[in-house]
């Protein structure tokens, strides 16, 4: 069932001489993760906003083409109402956290939905322990770090238990320790509650291996969209300039040079090493 | 060029953000400084162009002790790119803005416009001399702030996390830029976590962790540490990852670099088949 | 700026700090209001003393004595104008009644400058925004409250970085005249603004995308409840007030010229 679907989905901000997105027809099943990638500014970052009503009805501008997510055609319903299926995490930590204690800023989503104190509390006590910052809920936002803050962001989303959750370039100002902790969480989100996750993402060699569905965007289209591993094997993806993985493009050096390790291209380097390992054991005789 | 001697710094609220640093960097040498967040990397780059004066110990630029001289006269040269541009845009056209620091360093009218078309070129911006920079986007402004930090050629550049926010083909181009600096004799520092730009580069490194240095030397050698990685929030650079799985084969540790690995395998296979 | 630094709140738990915010700033306005309905020192000396104890429980000293010695020369300005005032008006005269006076005045101004400032300082920002949000002040008001707070050691941050960065160009803020110096400024101040107005767009997105708006009747995770303590304050301010209003009506208060 697609909780995502566009059709031929185009996009100019006011003002703007050229659409950001153009002609994206893209579908997204329950309980997909998918990776959406692609250079600067190829359009991720709008085709995001389209994602839960920030396009049209906070940017204005025009809209062409059709899109329904989580069964709602987004253009007639109010980004507040999307709010309730689809969740938005943005990549600067700070500028998503508002209020003064980190459980106030968790409760913010339903404070404003208007939930009573007993089942506020519950999601909230909720999606602390899910995103592991139970212990950090009485902190302001700026005491913590920006691995934290972002936890939190993903906490005050998921205490509103939308069915999607979107996320555009979530680690950007992260280190690499905290930008995989982060990654595991949403991992988690995916297989355990079954959430739809979204990421937008330029860190391909930690991400590809969760997604099963690739979107690869170059100036505001869509240029690949699928199976990871047969997109980012392919000579062509490379050439857009996406960062692959550096796995993935030792597997197609090799290929090159005639050694064909495996008909699966690997997403990860531990993917490499076992297609390496069964190789060159049967290969060491000494 | 800097020197950084048995340096310790204590910010107003009495943390002592650096505990003895000692450092040399030589003239054209391209640097890297990592670690974790809060283990001091800006803190001790700020001690190059005079932003911050240590508490104790000294530190040198060209001989000059930092304590005893202006900021403005140490940034004349050790050139500093922060890491948001949005810090330093305010003129209303990029060419103001990048023939802005040379009127502070007291530039004379005609130099200061070569100076400026040639930081133009040189980053692709001469399209947008006329331009007011707040219309242009993320990654232009950031060659924006740096084509006005590299208007008056400091003899050294300081990038503060360069990489952020930058998609793949950005990062190459930086990484060429830097590589492009260097063989102008200038030197290179920059403060990132970007494990795999490093390793794409293989600068010299050094690694911070609580105010102090814990590790010092090549690229490949550090990033492939697991003492280092173990004490600082990087992660092993992807290719160095597919040999860490293979260690019981007998590979050697330190590769960092896609092509040599491809070179190592190659061979191995090579040598599995006689 | 120590007089500041006495309005800064301070994270310590005390009975005062645990008090309803509500109730504070009842009592604080009518501390101002007896002062008000004072100009003689005795009941004025009455008022300040009377802030000692809640000073002392919410272990607020040192930050308290603090804004005192900011506060003291604006209190030795009013002093002297009083005292200057009379002086001259009274045909270059000074009785001690005079002085008593001015002193009166300037024990006045200390007295309401003290108590805001142990408002301020025992109060924290998140409880004073809880406090807006539950006298139905409209959401917008505390929202605009509280999201400031939050934001203001960020824009300090902000705005250090931005000089350091300018400075790192070659900008000399401390050069040249008063007029130079003014406008040294404004590669400081424009990047701050636009940062500030990127912020406020980021932040309008966040708002959006959690639902703002999707209700008039927005409900709140926490609640203010009245404990004995509050109670036990609410007492003693109508009590204090009452008894101003009285003996403002109906006692001649003596001065201390009076009495000796």
């Amino acid at each position: 069932m697609a909780v995502i679907e566009t059709k031929d989905l185009s996009y100019t901000y006011p003002g703007a001489s050229r659409p950001s997105i153009s002609g994206v027809s893209i579908t997204v099943e329950k309980g997909e993760f998918v990776l959406i990638t692609g250079p600067s500014g190829c359009g991720k970052t709008t085709l995001c906003r389209c994602f839960n009503g920030l396009i049209p009805h906070f940017y204005q501008g025009e809209l062409q083409g059709e899109i329904t997510v989580a069964n709602m055609d987004v253009t007639k319903h109010q980004t507040h109402e999307m709010a309730k299926h689809v969740g938005l995490v943005f990549q600067n930590p700070e500028n998503q956290l508002f209020a003064l204690s980190i459980e106030k800023d968790v409760a913010f989503g339903l404070e404003n939905l208007g939930l009573g104190r007993e089942e506020m509390r519950k999601r909230v006590d909720w999606a602390l322990n899910l995103t592991d910052i139970y212990n950090l809920r009485e902190r302001s936002p700026h005491e913590v770090s920006g691995g934290q803050q972002q936890r939190v962001a993903i906490a005050s989303v998921l205490a509103m238990q939308p069915e999607i959750i979107v996320l555009d370039e979530p680690t950007s100002f992260l280190d690499p320790i905290s930008a995989e902790k982060i990654f595991d969480v949403i991992y988690e989100l995916n297989k355990r509650l079954g959430v739809t996750v979204v990421l937008v993402e330029h860190r391909l060699d930690l991400t590809a291996k969760y997604a099963g569905h690739i979107v690869i965007m170059d100036e505001g289209k869509v240029c690949f969209d699928g199976d990871p591993r047969k997109i980012l094997g392919a000579e062509e993806t490379r050439l857009i300039g996406v960062g692959i993985p550096k796995a993935t493009l030792l597997y197609q050096l090799l290929k090159k040079e005639g050694v064909n390790l495996s008909s699966i291209t690997p997403l990860s380097s531990r993917e490499l090493a076992e297609y390496l390992e069964g190789v060159l054991q049967t290969h060491d005789r000494s | 060029m800097i020197e950084v001697e048995d340096v310790h710094f204590f910010y107003s609220n009495q943390v002592e953000a650096l505990k003895g640093v000692s450092l040399t960097i030589k003239n054209g040498e391209f640097l890297a400084i990592m670690g974790q967040n809060g283990a001091g990397k800006t803190t001790l780059i700020k001690h190059f162009n005079g932003l911050l004066k240590p508490s104790q110990g000294k530190v040198r630029i060209d001989g000059v002790d930092t304590r005893k001289t202006s900021i403005a006269t140490l940034a004349r040269n050790v050139g500093f790119v922060f890491q948001n541009p949005d810090h330093q845009l305010f003129c209303e056209t990029v060419e103001e803005e990048i023939s802005f620091a040379l009127k502070n360093f007291g530039f004379e009218a005609g130099a200061i416009e070569k100076r400026t078309d040639w930081a133009l070129n040189l980053l692709g911006l001469t399209q947008y001399r006329k331009t007011s920079p707040f219309l242009l986007s993320g990654g232009e402004r950031k060659r924006v702030a740096l084509a006005s930090v590299l208007a008056w050629d400091p003899e050294a550049l300081i990038l503060d996390e360069p990489t952020i926010g930058q998609d793949y083909r950005q990062k190459e181009k930086l990484r060429q830029f830097i590589v492009q600096m260097q063989s102008q004799g200038k030197t290179v520092v920059i403060v990132t976590h970007d494990v795999e730009f490093v390793a794409e580069c293989n600068p010299r490194v050094l690694l911070m962790k609580e105010g102090r240095i814990i590790a010092d030397g090549e690229g490949k050698d550090i990033l492939t540490d697991p003492e280092a990685l173990a004490n600082s929030s990087i992660v092993l650079p992807q290719v160095a990852q597919i040999f860490t799985y293979l260690s019981s084969l007998g590979f050697p540790k330190n590769i960092i670099d896609v092509y040599e690995a491809k070179a190592i395998i190659l061979k191995a296979l090579e040598e599995g088949r006689e | 700026m120590s007089v500041f630094d006495g309005l800064k709140f301070r994270r310590v738990s005390s009975p005062i700090h645990n008090l309803d915010p509500r109730i504070k700033f009842v009592y604080v306005i009518v501390i101002f209001i007896a002062a008000i309905l004072f100009g003689e020192i005795l009941p004025l000396i009455a008022l300040f003393l009377l802030q000692i104890p809640f000073v002392l429980l919410a272990r607020v000293q040192r930050q308290w004595l603090r804004s005192l010695r900011g506060a003291t020369f604006l209190a030795m300005f009013i002093f002297i104008v009083n005292i200057a005032t009379k002086f001259f008006t009274a045909g270059y005269i000074l009785s001690a009644t005079d002085i008593e006076f001015s002193a009166a005045m300037t024990l006045r101004f200390v007295v309401l400058v003290e108590s805001f400032s142990v408002f301020f300082l025992t109060t924290s920002p998140d409880h004073l925004g809880l406090a807006l949000e539950q006298t139905h002040v409209p959401y917008e008001f505390s929202f605009a409250f509280t999201t400031a707070v939050r934001f203001v050691p960020v824009l300090a941050e902000e705005a250090q970085t931005i000089m350091d960065a300018q400075k790192a160009r070659g900008l000399e803020l401390e050069k040249g005249n008063f007029l130079k110096r003014i406008r040294n400024y404004v590669p400081v101040l424009i990047p701050l603004i636009v940062s500030a107005i990127r912020r406020s767009l980021e932040l309008a997105e966040a708002m959006e995308s959690r639902a703002w708006g999707a209700t008039k009747k927005r409900t709140n995770l926490y609640a203010l409840k009245l404990h004995r303590g509050d109670l036990a304050l609410l007492a003693l301010t109508v009590c204090i007030l009452v008894s101003s209003i009285y003996v403002r009506f109906y006692f001649v208060v003596p001065t201390l010229v009076q009495l000796f």
